[in-house]
């Protein structure tokens, strides 16, 4: 391995005179504690590393150890359930409870493997050698590295449990090497790991929250943007649909985010059940946890190694849903490091490249076709904190451009409590037109329609709440009256969703489709009332309107029964109302 | 100090701002402390802030007016800066580099911490998740501060945040009997403040007792910038030691956090360093991390960091890089209102941009009070919508409005004169949510929407009508 001596340092970056051959981008280890680092400049007599832990202390004529490869992590059935940093260095041992420099990559640990493969079956990159339990109820492959030629089995291991790090599997490849298989092996994490073929995106990914799932949806394979100033609950949007959104493994990556904040995730998530499978919902999660206070440069590299994590669950043939908090913090890191290189200064002080980085990012979300022929998919939702809440800076105008889904949080709803705070107006799904066909077919026919509905209404809400404004609202037309009683119904209902409510926090689609339904019924039937002569106000005065008004609250999950009387009550209330107007206008 | 190891004389060969080039000839490390003693025998603080194979580049945190290169001695810590810090901590005043200004004996130095500290790992942390009590209704009630948390105030020029910065220094309490046995403590540190408000802080809180549980760090506006950086970090290491070691818990006051970051800029824009949004170095957010990320709890450890800093918004513009990359970090905020002050009204805290991110942890049933949540969030509802009814009927003028209309205007008013003001008297949490449910009543309960029909029932419906504000 090549070699370097340090002849400057300065805050997280060294040069140092190479005795060898380094690479770009090539992790090295520094000094007896062995700290991380990345060369990121190389000239014939000077290498320049960028190093990811607090470098108090460094000094000239330390040495820095190249390890001949890219950055990389190591990807292997230690990875679920377990809460790691930015480099995938775990940090749930707390009996040391600091972060301090020259942590270690994760020691070895054994895990019960069962073969799938036979001696003599070919293997192509990317196949499954056999099934790794690692105790958290996911059935995980072990899968064959994608960056090996195929081969045919020369011999494998019995079923039984073996350290994760020694071979289990031995191959002869196509160009005749034998290659040894571990359980774990190593990806760069800037290189996307390959696929056979990128599918369309019709599902949709159900996040149990009704403002995505029937106004702004994402798909399966998708992307999605929330951006919003501070206090505006992106954190608790991005935590609730980690929570219930229909994925087999989310990865939770908090980039320079709060340290409270994580602790909260964490417990929550080893309380909360998974609806579907009853366990606690942090087996199906990864954490990757990188603080505002830990080393910026780390930050940097956390995103990446977050999606190449999420890329290896989606090759063994699950549904992954990546969380980025936030995706800002990343690209002040990516500005920090380029300032610190010289590199010339774009917008804002960010570097020309942050459009394609960003490019980058988001493509790596995909449905695919797995090189191992399963059908796996990687949802990338992505925070965006824009400074001051303005939306019209670099970070958030880019991600704009590559996202299918965006969800823009707004101020004026979180200051009232109204959560989630996504504004109907500023937010937009490309991929709705697509997920309807899976809802028609799953029995919400009137899904594209109601959905068309509540849009207008609010659309038109906004232009009459103007002009409430200058006439006052009961200078208004009684139609015009009506139209903002029913946007406060859907706004109040159905979009707003507590996430601390134990009712509310989840809606099943069934349950939204319900809700979906009965608001259409009370908008159709309260028109009606409107052409019969009742007043707007006289219809919101009925006790039928406060129980819809609740009904989120105060419904649980599955109780269609509730729904159901609740549904009998408006149209008898619809009725009653009509026949008094009748009487009324007979006499 | 006596921990130097190593001394360098003759080697200083440039000074330029608040650098000093030295040639290497000893074996130091990056971050480590140092000492210059100019000819004069004056003594000023350092930090090696780069390295190569010749020189030594240092950094200086005292004003380098009058320094020469002749005949200046350098002493070498072989470590990063640290803070003695030991039993008898409480009741004393110390300048921003941890001296005492009491004129009260040197501290017995059991434990010597890095003034830096250290990340704490989030698997260490346990979640914040009990009510801290200030005494203020706004706070409380409707922004509950829990212990662990960091809630920054958001001022402006000209508002009372001293005031309120030594009220929750006087008031401040763990609810019920605990106070006596898990022990309670306020560090309170002044970071560039004029000397008048530093003798107040000092008066009031030796005026009502409260200086004896607490440790006063004061920066003073004439103090060096680079020393300004470091009174927070000694006053929180100060804090850690009391949280971690004492077991204590522990309510750190930093004021004014402006200045903090104007001494940031200051020091950047002389180091040469490509400035950011205003002028602001653009590793602020990640500095000003590494201070309100020092609150927290850890597992297994009995105490706790609470942080309430406090910083005055340039223009009361809280899109200014200051409150808002410090929203971005900390627990919520609570926001000061000209307007409210104008009126009187005490303490002038503006609601509707206000907000604590901890609270639904540290309130409800077994914490706080069943219906707590759900009384602050009808609170909140409530006078958002009176708030926006005050605009509309700054258009088309109250008689335009319907009665509903009215009353909410009405509700909005008795609001801010019963629930936000409270005058000089600290409220305990029960008097608080009795204001509440009381400015309640005046709303129609079918208006009501975050509030359950129980709720409404007993706070509400089954109590005697209200009393009519005297007029």
């Amino acid at each position: 391995m090549s070699t370097a001596e340090t002849t400057w340092i300065s805050g997280p970056v060294l040069r140092a005179r190479p005795d060898g051959a380094f690479r770009l981008r090539e992790s090295v280890t520094v000094g007896d504690q062995a700290l991380l680092g990345e060369v990121i400049r190389i000239a014939r007599d000077e290498i320049t590393v960028q190093l990811y832990e607090d470098t108090s202390g460094l000094r000239p004529g330390i040495e820095v150890t190249g390890s001949g490869r890219l950055l990389s992590i190591p990807l292997g059935p230690a990875i679920l359930a377990g809460i790691f940093d930015g480099l995938l260095r775990p940090i749930a041992d707390i009996a040391d409870p600091y972060v301090k420099p020259g942590m270690q990559v994760h020691a070895a640990r054994r895990f019960h493997f069962t073969p799938s493969a036979c001696v003599g079956d070919p293997l192509v990159p990317g196949a499954a050698i056999g099934e790794v339990a690692n105790g958290t109820g996911i059935a995980q492959r072990c899968l064959m590295p994608a960056d090996l030629p195929g081969g045919r089995v020369s011999a494998i291991a019995d079923a039984g449990e073996y350290p994760d790090d020694q071979p289990i599997c031995w191959i002869d490849a196509a160009d005749g090497r034998r290659l040894a298989v571990a359980m774990t092996h190593a990806w760069p994490v800037r290189v996307p790991r390959p696929v056979q073929a990128r599918l369309p995106s019709d599902e949709p990914m159900l996040t149990g929250q009704r403002v995505i799932d029937c106004l702004f949806p994402v798909a399966r394979g998708g992307t999605g943007a929330i951006p919003g100033g501070f206090g505006t609950g992106k954190t608790v949007l991005l935590e609730t649909v980690g929570k219930w959104c229909n994925a087999d493994v989310i990865v939770y990556v908090g980039c320079g985010e709060r340290g409270n904040e994580m602790a909260g995730l964490l417990a929550e998530f080893t309380e909360l059940e998974d609806p579907r499978s009853g366990r606690p919902l942090l087996e199906r999660t990864v954490v990757i946890a990188n603080t505002s206070n830990m080393p910026v440069s780390a930050r940097e590299a956390s995103i990446y190694t977050g999606i190449t994590v999420a890329e290896y669950f989606r090759d063994q043939g699950m549904n992954v849903t990546l969380m980025a908090d936030s995706t800002s913090r990343w690209a002040e890191a990516l500005r920090e490091v380029s300032g610190r290189l010289g590199e010339l200064p774009g917008e804002a002080g960010y570097p020309a490249y942050l459009s394609s980085r960003l490019a980058d990012f988001y493509e790596r979300a995909a449905r695919v076709r797995t090189l191992g022929g399963e059908t796996g998919s990687v949802t990338l939702l992505g925070a965006v904190s824009p400074p001051s809440g303005d939306f019209s800076e670099p970070v958030t105008t880019h991600t704009r451009r590559y996202v299918g889904s965006l969800w823009g949080l707004d101020a004026k709803r979180a200051q009232a409590r109204f959560y989630p705070a996504i504004h109907p107006l500023q937010s937009y799904s490309l991929v709705a037109g697509n997920l309807a066909r899976w809802w028609h077919t799953t029995g919400c026919t009137r899904w594209q329609e109601l959905r068309r509905r509540f849009l207008t209404l609010l659309e038109d809400e906004a232009r009459l709440e103007r002009m409430a404004r200058i006439i006052g609202r009961d200078a208004m037309p009684p139609r015009q009256r009506l139209v903002l009683i029913c946007a406060q119904l859907v706004n109040e209902c159905f979009l707003r969703q507590s996430a601390y409510s134990m009712n509310d926090r989840f809606a099943s689609p069934s349950r939204q489709a319900v809700m979906m339904r009965l608001i259409g019924s009370f908008i159709e039937g309260s028109e009606r009332l409107l052409d019969a002569g009742v007043a707007p106000e006289a219809i919101r005065d009925q006790p039928v309107f406060r129980r819809l008004m609740r009904m989120g609250e105060e419904i649980e999950e599955g109780d269609w029964e509730a729904f159901s009387a609740l549904d009998q009550e408006l149209t008898a209330t619809i009725r009653r109302l009509i026949n008094e107007a009748r009487e009324g206008g007979g006499e | 100090m006596t921990y130097a190891r190593l001394v360098g004389e003759e080697i200083a060969n440039r000074a330029e701002g608040p650098l000093l080039f030295l040639s290497r000839s000893l074996d130091v490390g990056l971050n480590e402390a140092v000492e210059v003693e100019g000819a004069d025998g004056s003594v000023r603080l350092g930090r090696i802030a780069a390295l190569d194979e010749d020189s030594i580049t240092v950094e200086m945190l005292d004003d380098t007016a009058g320094l020469a290169l002749q005949g200046t001695r350098v002493r070498f810590f072989g470590e990063p800066l640290r803070f003695h810090v030991g039993p008898g901590l409480l009741g004393r005043v110390f300048n921003g580099i941890g001296k005492p200004l009491d004129g009260g004996p040197p501290l017995a130095a059991e434990h010597a911490y890095r003034v830096d500290g250290l990340p704490i790992k989030p698997t260490a942390r346990e979640a914040p998740s009990e009510f801290l009590e200030t005494g203020f209704t706004s706070i409380d009630l409707m922004n509950s501060l829990v212990r662990g948390q960091k809630l920054p105030l958001f001022s402006g020029g000209g508002l009372p945040h001293d005031r309120i910065a030594v009220d929750i220094a006087c008031n401040a309490r763990l609810p019920g009997d605990t106070q006596e046995a898990e022990g309670f403590a306020i560090v309170f540190a002044g970071i560039g403040i004029p000397h008048d408000s530093a003798e107040f802080f000092r008066e009031e809180m030796e005026k009502s007792g409260a200086l004896a549980r607490t440790v006063l760090f004061l920066n003073l506006a004439s103090d060096s910038s680079a020393q300004r950086l470091l009174a927070p970090r000694f006053a929180l290491t100060a804090a850690e030691y009391l949280a971690f070691v004492e077991g204590m818990h522990v309510l750190v006051i930093l004021t004014d956090l402006t200045n903090y970051c104007e001494a940031l800029r200051e020091v950047s824009a002389s180091r040469g360093e490509v400035p950011s949004r205003k002028g602001y170095p653009g590793y602020m957010y990640s500095d000003l991390a590494t201070l309100y990320e020092r609150a927290g709890r850890i597992r297994g450890k009995s105490g706790s960091v609470t942080q309430v800093p406090i910083l005055t918004m340039p223009n009361d513009d809280i899109t200014h890089p200051i409150p808002d990359l410090t929203g971005y970090i900390t627990e919520g905020q609570i926001v000061l209102d000209r307007d409210l002050h104008r009126r009187d009204i005490y303490p002038p805290i503006r609601l509707l941009p206000s907000l604590s991110r901890l609270m639904k942890d540290g309130i409800g049933k077994g914490r706080t009070h069943a219906d707590h949540p759900a009384l602050a969030a009808q609170l909140y509802a409530s006078y958002s919508q009176a708030q926006q009814t005050r605009v509309l009927a700054g258009v088309v003028g109250e008689d335009g409005l319907s009665e509903d209309d009215r009353k909410l205007l009405l509700f909005g008013d008795d609001f801010e004169q019963t629930v936000i003001h409270q005058g000089v008297d600290a409220r305990t949490l029960e008097e608080s949510m009795t204001a509440g449910w009381s400015a309640l009543r005046a709303l129609p309960a079918g208006e009501l929407h975050r509030l359950d029909d129980r709720q409404i029932r007993e706070h509400l419906l089954d109590r005697a009508p209200r009393r009519e504000p005297v007029a």
